[in-house]
């Protein structure tokens, strides 16, 4: 509720709500006057009506229509790319778990009378492929069943070789067997069993050339990623190894989400009116007539603002130790409630429960006991802080009814407020950061170079990443006999005589 | 000022002869000494050779008989009374300085700047 005050009239108050609902639309600015019709004959009568324009009941602002749209351009969805990768993944793959069982069974659904019978040989061979066929199921269900942790803007090359060289293989066996086999009978049943093993060896071999491109390669360190977030400058180091650029952006933001604090819109805006009022502070006027020099004009700024006593140092050191000061006293108190608080409270004991039922409650009626005696010093905090936004009284209850489940001390509870967490600690809605763009100069299926730069845009800000390569270490070794640490007194001894 | 084992030590050096003060019951010299071959001598901030254990100078008081004589900070004692100077222990120097029957000191001793002007002379 923001009071609008204009004019002699009295004041005016008006609902100004900022919708962020997808549905609701604006509408508009409507000049409203609520200046009484009596007074249009009066000669003052602008100064003392009041009217207020470009108010309307439902407003959004230029963020929230950015918003808007890339929800709905995520929620249309490239799902069809996913499923269609899957699709292929499972067909490939049961084509692939089927072709053994196929080559023993169809010389005997086709010509059994010509099969030589099977020794004990040959029935030793069906165990071993029977088992060999369990053990690659279960690797790749290890492997490749998992639910997808992302969805890339471009194909996973190294995995789309290995389906393309296994599709080879198979297609291959197929052959060989097709011509070799089906067309000419071939009534040698242990050779066709042996080659079927032959087979599930060589994709029990493919499946430990797909662990090691897809896992273990990327596991040994050789890069280090430095991450900065363009809006404060926060920045963090991570090591990886061999990985594509789309893979890598992959885990940086997975980090994300744990390492870098929330993102506080609130706490830009002092570097935003500094700024502000730098470049306030002068206008150019164009003397000499329509000759429109700009760079000329840009220099001739930079000069004189270089040239004038700018104090503007002064008033951010001034306000940043008054605002450090003013923090601490507030969590001075802050601390002091909390811990008057949670001293009213007391973990009943088993057998207490059973003698005294009248006054007993469960954590969240606790909770909400002894949360209001630390409200105020609790809000207060937060407000001078700037993280008001980032908590609502639900969640602080809720909080602190976990806290006294937990037995938590009143510096476990209070560490989640003091401190500006990691994103992955609040809320989804208070994020800022869902959808990501990766924006890179090299192909994002290409490798990890050093030197390399891309950025990882949010609507609000941006992620931009620095590759180096982790230098080469040489390290020599050095013998040191134990029984030669030995050591002297040193005296320095001053007589006067 | 090195000192290679088993050479003769030579150097330039003064003669300084100081008279005792009687003090109370004690005789005074007027200055303090430091070094010793039982000290470390790489604390002496009077030589460049930090293998020096000779007998330094470090103080000398004001108007004291040290003064009087000439003595100045930072020389290195050579000869007390006939008695070697150059490997003793700092116990044994300051022994043979305050010896309760002798009035008189008659010290040898060297500085840095002695050396430089004798070599300066002989360059000439």
């Amino acid at each position: 509720m923001k009071p609008a005050v204009a004019g002699g009239m009295g004041v005016v108050y008006e609902k100004i709500k900022e919708g962020t609902e997808v549905k609701r639309e604006s509408r508009g600015n409507t000049g409203r006057q609520t200046g009484e019709g009596s007074l249009a004959e009066d000669d003052n009568w602008g100064e003392t009506t009041t009217a207020v324009t470009g108010t309307s009941e439902h407003s959004i602002s230029q963020e929230d229509i950015v918003r808007i749209t890339k929800d709905m351009e995520d929620s249309v969805g490239l799902d069809c790319k996913r499923y269609l990768g899957l699709t292929v993944a499972a067909v490939l793959g049961l084509l692939v778990f089927l072709t053994p069982i196929a080559f023993l069974i169809l010389p005997q659904v086709l010509w059994r009378e010509k099969l030589d019978p099977c020794g004990t040989a040959c029935e030793g061979l069906f165990i071993s492929v029977a088992f060999k066929l369990l053990i690659l199921l279960l690797g790749t269900w290890a492997l490749f069943f998992r639910s997808p942790r992302a969805s890339m803007p471009r194909l996973f090359v190294l995995r789309a070789l290995l389906m393309v060289l296994v599709l080879l293989f198979v297609i291959s066996y197929w052959l060989f067997y097709g011509v070799r086999i089906l067309d000419s009978q071939d009534s040698n049943y242990q050779g066709i069993v042996q080659y079927a093993v032959s087979l599930v060896d060589a994709l029990l071999f493919i499946h430990y050339l797909a662990i090691v491109l897809l896992e273990l390669r990327q596991l040994q360190p050789t890069f280090s990623l430095k991450a900065v977030r363009s809006t404060d400058g926060e920045a963090f180091f991570y090591n990886l190894g061999h990985l594509s650029i789309q893979r890598a952006a992959l885990v940086i933001l997975e980090n994300y989400y744990k390492d870098f604090s929330v993102h506080n819109p609130a706490l830009l805006t002092a570097s935003k009116s500094r700024a502000a009022k730098h470049m306030a502070g002068l206008k150019v006027y164009n003397v000499d007539g329509p000759g429109n020099n700009a760079a000329g004009q840009s220099r001739a700024m930079i000069a004189a603002a270089a040239r004038r006593r700018d104090s503007s140092h002064n008033e951010l050191y001034y306000e940043e130790a008054d605002h450090e000061r003013r923090v601490k006293k507030r969590k001075a108190r802050l601390v002091v409630a909390v811990e008057e608080a949670f001293t009213h409270i007391k973990r009943m004991q088993e057998e207490e429960q059973k003698k005294a039922p009248g006054e007993v409650m469960d954590p969240r009626e606790a909770a909400q006991a002894i949360f209001p005696s630390m409200a105020r010093a609790l809000q207060k905090y937060l407000r001078t802080t700037r993280q008001q936004h980032c908590h609502t009284m639900e969640s602080i209850q809720q909080h602190l009814a976990f806290c006294i489940t937990n037995n938590m001390t009143p510096k476990a509870f209070l560490e989640s407020y003091l401190n500006p967490g990691p994103t992955l600690q609040y809320s989804r809605e208070r994020w800022f950061a869902n959808q990501w763009t990766l924006i890179s100069e090299e192909a994002v299926t290409s490798g990890l170079k050093d030197g390399l730069v891309f950025v990882l845009k949010s609507v609000d800000f941006s992620l931009v990443v620095t590759v180096k390569k982790i230098p080469f270490i040489k390290l020599s070794e050095e013998f040191i006999d134990p029984k030669s640490h030995k050591f002297v007194l040193q005296l320095q001894s001053e007589t006067s005589v | 000022m090195a000192h290679i084992p088993g050479q003769p030590v030579t150097a330039v050096v003064q003669r300084i002869e100081i008279h005792k003060l009687r003090h109370g019951e004690n005789l005074i010299l007027g200055f303090s000494i430091g070094g010793g071959i039982d000290q470390d001598p790489g604390q002496n901030p009077y030589t460049e050779d930090k293998t020096d254990k000779g007998i330094y100078v470090t103080r000398v008081t004001e108007g004291g008989p040290a003064e009087v004589a000439g003595l100045l900070v930072g020389d290195k004692i050579m000869q007390v009374n006939g008695w070697d100077m150059t490997m003793v222990t700092h116990d044994q120097a300051r022994k043979r300085l305050t010896k309760k029957n002798e009035d008189v000191v008659r010290l040898l001793v060297t500085r840095k700047s002695l050396q430089d002007v004798v070599r300066q002379s002989m360059l000439q």
